[in-house]
C-alpha cells in the first residue's frame, strides 16, 4: 500500500512469506529501494518478487551509468510497466506499487496490475491479497495534505486493520515514509497469528 | 533466468514464463486479477467534426481499481482512440500505434490518416487472434474529413456515423438510436455524447464516475477531461486524523539523503 501526503509519500507492506496456509518467514522483504527517493513494493509470487527486484536493480543501475543520474519515480514506473507488459502472455505474478518523490519535490505514487497497466491515484494505491480490505481502511482514514508523522499513523493503522482481516497477510508491518530530507523506516508491532 | 543472461529488450512479447505459469495453474495456483475497463465508450459525427466520449472507471473483478482513469488515448494530433477491455492492452496498443504514426509522419512529412491508424490497429489485433483484448473506438479528422471507426479485439472494423463499445455499449447506443441526427451542432453533439456515457455510468455496473469528452475538428482537438462529474465525493463530515503514537513501533530509523555537490560535470563536447 502507498499513500500520498503533503510533500511526502509512504509505502507499507506486511512481512509474511508462506506457502498457502503455512508461514515460513516473518521478515520477508517486499519493499525495495530503487534509489534514495524511489521505492517499489512487490507483492505476489515470492520467486517473481525476487526475480523482479534483481531485474529492476540491474536495469536502474544501467540507467544510472548511462544517464549519470537517478531514475525518477515516474520514469521508473514506465520501466516497470514495459517490463511486465513484455511478458503479456507469460506473466510475472506480481502487482507492483511504486512510491517516490520527484525532482521538483512533488509526491508520486502508482500501482500496476500484473500486465503493467499503470494506475495513478491522487490519494492512495493498494495491491496484494488484502487489497479489498485495504481499499476500505484507506478510503476511511486517508485525508489530503497529511504531514509525514500524520501520514505514518494513517498508513500504519490502515495497513494493520486490513492485514488483520486477511488470513494470509500479517506477521509484522514495515513502513517507509519518504520526505524531502530523508526516509523514515519503522516496523510495527502487529498480531503474529 | 540468471541475471547475467538478461539482454536488452529486442521488442515483441516474451513467453519465458509461459510453461511455468501453465504448470502453476495446473497445480491450482491462482493468478492475481487483471484490471479491465468494463467500460462505456462512444463517439458520434456532427456537422464540423466528431466527439469521442468515455467514462472513467477501471475494475478488477467487482472491485473499482481506479475511479478516475483516462480512456481516451492520444494517437496523433488529429486522432484519438477510446479503449475498452484489458486496460494494459489498450494502453500498450495505442501507445505502440501512436509511436508508429509519429515515425510515419516524420518519414512522409504528411498528416496521419485515420484509415492508416485503423489498418495498423486492425492488422495488429487480427495477428494476435483476439488474445490482445482491446475494443477500440477510433476517431479522427484528416484530408477525407471526420471519420469514426470501431475495432473489435479480433480485428474486425466498422465505419459508422455513431458508435459505442464496451459493457455499457447497449445503454449508450439506446441514446444514440433515439436522438442522433445528421449534421448536428457541436453543443448538441456534446450533450448527446455526454448523455450516452451517462446512460452507461448509471445503468452499467462496469462503468462509472465521470464523463470525459474529446472534440476533434479540422482545426484541432478540444480534450475535456472531467466534462461532467455526476459522482463527486462529498467532504467528510469529520476528520479521522490519528494522534502521534497511535501505533506501537518496534524499530525506527531515519536516513538522510546524501547530496554530492563537488566535482565538475563530464566534458561531453
Amino acid at each position: 500500500m502507498a499513500m500520498k501526503g503533503k510533500n511526502c509519500v509512504a509505502i507499507a507492506a506486511d512481512r509474511r512469506f508462506g506457502v498457502q496456509l503455512m508461514t515460513l518467514s516473518t521478515d520477508f522483504q517486499k519493499i525495495f529501494e530503487i534509489n534514495p527517493r524511489t521505492y517499489i513494493g512487490l507483492p505476489g509470487l515470492a520467486t517473481d518478487v525476487q526475480t523482479l527486484s534483481e531485474l529492476f536493480r540491474f536495469k536502474t543501475n544501467l540507467y544510472k551509468l548511462r544517464e549519470e543520474r537517478d531514475i525518477s519515480p515516474k520514469t521508473f514506473s514506465h520501466m516497470v510497466s514495459s517490463t511486465l507488459y513484455e511478458k503479456r502472455f507469460g506473466n510475472y505474478f506480481c502487482e507492483p506499487v511504486i512510491a517516490g518523490i520527484e525532482k521538483d519535490g512533488s509526491p508520486y505514487i502508482c500501482s500496476m496490475d500484473l500486465l503493467g497497466c499503470i494506475n495513478h491515484a491522487k490519494d492512495f494505491v493498494v495491491s496484494g491479497t488484502a487489497s479489498s480490505q485495504m481499499y476500505g481502511t484507506a478510503e476511511g482514514l486517508w485525508e489530503p495534505e497529511l504531514e509525514p508523522e500524520e501520514l505514518f499513523e494513517t498508513i500504519a493503522q490502515a495497513m494493520m486493520s486490513a492485514v488483520d482481516r486477511d488470513a494470509s497477510s500479517g506477521w509484522g508491518v514495515i513502513v517507509h515514509v519518504i520526505t524531502q530530507d530523508g526516509v523514515m523506516t519503522k516496523t510495527l508491532k502487529a498480531r503474529m497469528d | 533466468m540468471p541475471i547475467n543472461e538478461v539482454k536488452p529488450a529486442t521488442g515483441g512479447f516474451s513467453f519465458d514464463n509461459y510453461a511455468r505459469n501453465t504448470m502453476l495453474n495446473d497445480k491450482g495456483f491462482k493468478a492475481p486479477g487483471v484490471i479491465k475497463t468494463g467500460t462505456t465508450i462512444c463517439g458520434c459525427l456532427w456537422k464540423g467534426g466528431l466527439v469521442l466520449g468515455a467514462d472513467t472507471r477501471a475494475t478488477e473483478g467487482p472491485i473499482v481499481a481506479d475511479k478516475n482513469c483516462e480512456k481516451i488515448h492520444y494517437l496523433a494530433p488529429n486522432m484519438y482512440c477510446c479503449g475498452a477491455g484489458t486496460a494494459a492492452d489498450c494502453d500498450a496498443t495505442t501507445g505502440l500505434i501512436s509511436s508508429k504514426l509519429e515515425l510515419h509522419r516524420l518519414h512522409t512529412g504528411r498528416q496521419s490518416r485515420v484509415v492508416t491508424a485503423m489498418t495498423m490497429l486492425e492488422q495488429m489485433l487480427f495477428k494476435y487472434q483476439g488474445h490482445i483484448g482491446c475494443a477500440l473506438v477510433l476517431g479522427g479528422v484528416d484530408i477525407n474529413g471526420p471519420q469514426l471507426y470501431t475495432i473489435a479485439p479480433h480485428g474486425s472494423t466498422d465505419k459508422l456515423p455513431y458508435v459505442t463499445m464496451g459493457s455499457g455499449s447497449l445503454a449508450a447506443m439506446a441514446i444514440f438510436e433515439s436522438r442522433w441526427k445528421k449534421d448536428m451542432e457541436l453543443e448538441d453533439a456534446m450533450e448527446l455524447v455526454k448523455d450516452a456515457i451517462s446512460a452507461g455510468i448509471f445503468n452499467d455496473l462496469g462503468s462509472g464516475s465521470n464523463v470525459d469528452l474529446c472534440v476533434i475538428t479540422k482545426d484541432g482537438v478540444d480534450y475535456r477531461r472531467g466534462y461532467d462529474r455526476p459522482n463527486e465525493r462529498v467532504q467528510k463530515e469529520r476528520s479521522y486524523k490519528l494522534k502521534p503514537g497511535a501505533s506501537t513501533v518496534l524499530t525506527s530509523s531515519f536516513r538522510k539523503y546524501v547530496e554530492v555537490l563537488d566535482g565538475d560535470a563530464m566534458d561531453t563536447s
